[in-house]
């Protein structure tokens, strides 16, 4: 494809959603909007902070103002004689299981029973007639500590006392690939640090639980998996999982496992105490000291290539900083050891990936997790293979990308579309951004912003790659399944699927293949609660592959339902008619009737489910085929860097990604948009630092989101259609893999434009500063 | 200002209690109103008191609102100063107009923050903060501003800003900032501001730089490195021998290098000689922001001589 033809592409598309005179975009490939697009726009949406009950109490926790402590009691006296407190509840108050988790271990507790081991570990809850009086109430609890010493740093964990009964090392994985004296002819090293982003969902997160009369209880969540948050619920409540209902509110988006169970937990307990509707509204100081981050990672690379830059081996340490508990530490570090030398073709590898139980916050599901770490790392990796040999860093990368049947260092063979050359090939061959000399009439953005430091004497452009990989859907054996009902009554379709809308468009996508397989303009997605069959967590792209699956079989049987009888009156197979817009055709033009006149006032009904191919988890040498498909995307990023305050801003980055299908235009974009700019902040800005284990800077002033002054000029240059035969519509996930390239692309511009390493993330100033000391 | 007081009101129960809001619309009864609730708190833009009541820091009994008062939202002349009102905004500094008349301030004031912050924030708030980050901070240094703080029964005294910022004076109970006087100097002046992002950010460094033609002087403050704007008074005096005041204010480049080199090292200067005579080195990040300082420093007063 031509340049002008991808610009066209990329630029053409969510153009054409906006003419006015135009249809209704309806079915695969059309940008329907959202339809929940206007009312979140006015405000009128209702989010979980906005729910209300008749006489409901307000909750507070109490947590932990230490990362590492002895408790050696809890007075909560004073708490409990408080006018308007009507329950504190700790560790003693929890019925069921003390511990739980979200990964397959359970090792955290509700409440902190003898040890603290992170700061803002949940030690009491409080109900009260008003938010300040439980605030008030919680802070009345005494807790005597004995301070202990905390491990902050993820290398003393293997030496250190272990912090919890399960010991310090979470999960590791020693990789082997091919023969270990292998070498090539030349020899590239380096040590690469990646910060602790955290996931910093705007919307605030809050919850409201409702006892039952029957002895249950029903938490509105902004869950985004209401089945395992469920279980874990009615496990530490010691009721069936049929006595407790979660009714997911509106998610104002997530991109992470957005909901800290710190509060969720308590808040159904302290309803069940008292017996009245309890509801919590996280401050944002909450927010940040509760849910799980980004893994801060320590990595360690040496790559062996050949002289014209292929490479031969690459040996790596990849270490995970768990925090104090696992919750998916596992997965992320199977995604870090399994992509840890990216896209490429490395026949010979050796990978020690460790993940280890620090007294730092716990970190867990952020999209991209793993990959995205050693993606910074293998990266770089590539850029200084290229100056080591005096090599384009678009043409060594060239060299080694990997294609379809290729085998991943964990034996796995890409059996999906891999299109990584022409990715790389098309936002290499796109034209560079003008330089601010060629275009003197337009307002140059300097690095610093509006009115801030920048000199153009001191700016330098870089140029730099990122290729980034992820693997869609849970990996290593986990039961990836997803069902889903349609029904149609009086031409409007309903669907009913426990996938949760994070805005990622699950929802928009259903009404989407709906319309498409039945020809029902009008298609509604009713609300998520347990009383569904499970969906499974919104994450890793597992909604449009298994609840899409699961949404389309059922609309295909509900279409066969409805031409069944008109197939058999004519005499032909069903295949041979056709539905568009309401309207029933057959093949010859002879039948001819709508959808309302075929169904007859019937109401059809129809559930499926849809199941992948099963996988398998890494074996002791980190062999296995573990992943149900992977997805590709490639960026270049054009950096302007002040080269004496070490300031940087990225001017634009141009992304070709591998999607397999496009079946919204419009949302596909935005999602590939806010995945860079995800990415940017990693790469510049996002870092929730924790010295000595304490949470600093809790706000978004301290913890510094990418504004849009901020958001560079993203040019979606390709979109590779290449359908993977085994996903449902052949089409891939699409958000997390931006977020896993852009970091490592913005690295190697501002490398390129320095000369400096840039082996940490997020950038410091200091480390892009090109003169001086 | 009475603002800490009111976190001694903090309630247990039954917050739901109506709060006191008083809006004055002229400076003396802000003032009498201060006298007649102790506990309260008085509020302008509320861009930085809102964040300690959202965050729990603060609970206060009572607020007296400045917004309504019209004297202290705009500015006048006065025998070569002007009299900048306490209740100017930031987005009502950062124009044209304003610009004009104090490039410094009118460039802090544009440099403050997301347009959400400059229509609120004010520059009386900005001082009674005093935050290390506060950029109108150093501009008002640099400018030797004077402020003028109204007090009960019509009293008023003048206070330079330096002083209140040092904490060599402090306000009174009762008192508020009613005016800042600064000089009108009919010169270049340049603020300049390091953030690490191109988004709106707080400062990590930045330097405000006038020139005095009248007294062939050159006053620069640097902001953020320090609880309190820096004055690099050497510096100044050394480079303001340097320039040529008559001839277009012509300076030699290296002058610059030097200027940049001297502000940053008075700012942020070595630490104490160990007891054999070596100087323990700076730590990485300290020599950033040594290094940033001077080139700030440097392209300030680039910008102003050129």
């Amino acid at each position: 494809m031509s340049n002008d033809a991808a610009t066209a592409e990329a630029e053409g598309t969510p153009e054409t959603a906006a003419p006015v005179p135009e249809p209704i975009p309806h079915g695969l490939g059309a940008s329907l909007p959202p339809a929940d697009a206007r009312a979140k726009t006015e405000g009128t949406f209702p989010y979980a902070a906005d729910l209300w009950a008749e006489g409901l109490l307000w909750a507070a926790v109490l947590r932990s103002p230490h990362p590492h402590a002895r408790i050696v009691s809890i007075d909560t006296t004073h708490a409990r004689e408080m006018p308007g407190v009507r329950a504190v509840i700790t560790h003693e108050d929890v019925p069921g299981a003390p511990l739980h988790g979200r990964g397959a271990r359970a090792d955290r507790p509700v409440f902190a029973s003898e040890v603290v081991r992170h700061h803002g570990e949940p030690l009491a809850a409080v109900a009260a007639d008003h938010p300040d009086t439980a605030r008030m109430a919680a802070a009345a609890v005494i807790v005597e500590y004995e301070v202990l010493d905390p491990v902050t740093d993820p290398e003393q964990a293997f030496e250190a006392e272990p912090l919890h009964p399960d010991g310090n090392l979470i999960r590791h994985i020693p990789l082997r690939h091919g023969d270990p004296e292998a070498a090539g002819e030349i020899v590239v090293e380096g040590l690469y640090r990646i910060g602790r982003q955290d996931p910093a969902p705007i919307g605030a997160e809050a919850g409201l639980a409702v006892p039952r009369p029957d002895g249950g209880v029903e938490l509105y969540l902004a869950s985004t998996d209401p089945h395992g948050d469920r279980d874990i619920a009615a496990a530490c409540y010691g009721l069936s999982p049929e006595q407790v209902k979660i009714v997911v509110t509106g998610v104002p988006g997530a991109t992470a496992d957005r909901e800290d169970q710190g509060f969720q937990l308590p808040l159904g307990l302290l309803a069940l105490k008292t017996g009245c509707p309890v509801k919590l509204t996280a401050t944002r100081e909450e927010s940040f000291l509760g849910h799980t981050h980004r893994h801060p990672t320590l990595l360690r690379y040496r790559h062996h290539a050949d002289a014209e830059g292929r490479v031969v081996k690459v040996e790596a340490q990849i270490l995970l900083d768990a925090g104090a508990y696992a919750d998916t530490s596992s997965d992320a570090l199977a995604a870090a050891v399994a992509f840890a030398c990216g896209p490429y073709v490395v026949p010979n590898a050796f990978i020690e990936g460790w993940a280890v139980r620090t007294n730092n916050p716990p970190s867990g599901h952020v999209r991209g997790e793993g990959a995205m770490q050693v993606c910074a790392a293998y990266e770089a990796q590539m850029d200084k293979i290229a100056k080591k040999l005096g090599l384009d860093p678009a043409e060594v990368r060239l060299r080694n990308v990997m294609a379809t049947g290729d085998v991943l260092p964990t034996g796995q063979t890409v059996t999906c579309p891999a299109p990584v050359a022409e990715l790389l090939q098309a936002v290499r061959d796109f034209p560079l951004p003008a330089l601010p000399k060629d275009t003197p009439e337009d307002e140059w953005l300097l690095p610093g912003g509006p009115e801030g430091a920048g000199e153009p004497g001191a700016v330098r452009r870089g140029v730099g790659y990122g290729i980034g990989m992820v693997h869609m859907l849970g990996a290593e054996g986990a039961d990836e399944v997803s069902t889903a009902t349609v029904k149609v009554q009086d031409g409007v379709a309903t669907v009913l699927c426990a996938a949760v809308e994070t805005g990622q468009g699950f929802t928009t996508l259903a009404r989407q293949i709906v319309q498409e397989t039945l020809g029902v303009d009008e298609v509604h997605v009713a609300p998520v609660d347990t009383d569904q069959p499970p969906a499974g967590a919104g994450c890793r792209g597992r909604h449009t592959w298994v609840s899409g699956g699961a949404v389309e079989r059922a609309a295909k049987m509900v279409r066969t339902q409805l031409l069944q009888p008109l197939a058999h009156q004519f005499g032909m197979s069903t295949e041979l008619l056709q539905i568009a817009d309401g309207k029933i055709t057959s093949y010859d033009g002879v039948l001819s009737t709508t959808v309302a006149e075929a169904l007859d006032g019937k109401e059809l009904w129809a559930t499926a489910q849809c199941r992948p191919h099963p996988t398998e988890p890494l074996d002791e040498a980190g062999q296995g085929d573990a992943f149900v498909g992977m997805a590709f995307c490639a960026i270049r990023a054009v950096v302007d860097v002040d080269i004496e305050i070490g300031s940087v801003r990225v001017v634009e980055l141009a992304v070709a990604q591998d999607v397999g299908r496009v079946l919204n235009p419009a949302q596909l974009t935005a999602r590939i948009e806010a995945g860079v700019t995800q990415g940017v902040g990693i790469a510049l800005t996002e870092n929730l630092r924790t010295p000595r284990g304490l949470v600093r800077h809790p706000d978004l002033t301290g913890y510094a989101l990418p504004t849009a002054l901020d958001t560079p000029d993203i040019r979606i240059v390709k979109l590779v259609e290449e359908r993977d035969v085994v996903a449902p519509f052949g089409a891939k996930a699409v958000s997390a893999v931006p977020v896993v390239a852009s970091p490592a692309a913005v690295a190697s511009a501002v490398r390129a434009a320095t000369g400096r390493p840039v082996n940490r993330l997020p950038i410091r100033p200091q480390a892009a500063v090109a003169t001086g000391t | 200002m009475g603002q800490r007081e009111g976190a001694v009101g903090l309630t247990t129960h039954a917050p739901q209690a109506a709060q006191a809001v008083t809006l004055p619309t002229t400076l003396d009864e802000a003032v009498a109103a201060l006298a007649a609730m102790p506990a309260a708190v008085p509020v302008a833009g509320g861009t930085d008191l809102m964040a300690a009541v959202n965050s729990g820091q603060l609970r206060p009994a009572a607020l007296v609102g400045l917004g309504r008062i019209s004297e202290i939202r705009g500015w006048q002349y006065q025998d070569g100063h002007a009299l900048l009102g306490a209740g100017l905004t930031h987005a009502r500094m950062g124009r044209p107009d304003f610009a004009a008349l104090i490039p410094a301030l009118a460039a802090a004031a544009r440099a403050a923050g997301p347009p959400q912050i400059r229509n609120a924030g004010t520059l009386g708030g900005n001082i009674a903060s005093a935050a290390p980050t506060g950029d109108a901070l150093p501009v008002l240094a640099a400018l030797e501003a004077t402020l003028i703080i109204a007090g009960p029964d019509g009293a008023r005294r003048e206070v330079p800003v330096s002083h209140l910022l040092a904490g060599m004076e402090m306000l009174r109970a009762g008192e508020l900032i009613g005016y800042v006087r600064v000089p009108l100097l009919h010169a270049p002046q340049v603020f300049l501001k390091a953030t690490g992002r191109t988004g709106p950010g707080r400062a990590t460094a930045s330097v405000a730089l006038v020139l005095d033609p009248a007294r062939r002087g050159v006053r620069c403050a640097v902001g953020a490195i320090a609880p309190m704007p820096l004055r690099p008074l050497e510096a100044e005096q050394w480079v303001a021998s340097l320039i040529d005041w008559d001839n277009g204010r012509a300076i030699v480049p290296e002058a610059l290098h030097g200027f940049g080199e001297y502000v940053a090292a008075a700012c942020i200067p070595d630490e104490a000689p160990a007891e054999d005579g070596t100087v323990p080195p700076l730590p990485p990040a300290v020599l950033h922001l040594r290094r940033t300082v001077a080139a700030l420093a440097r392209r300030a007063l680039g910008r102003a001589l050129s």
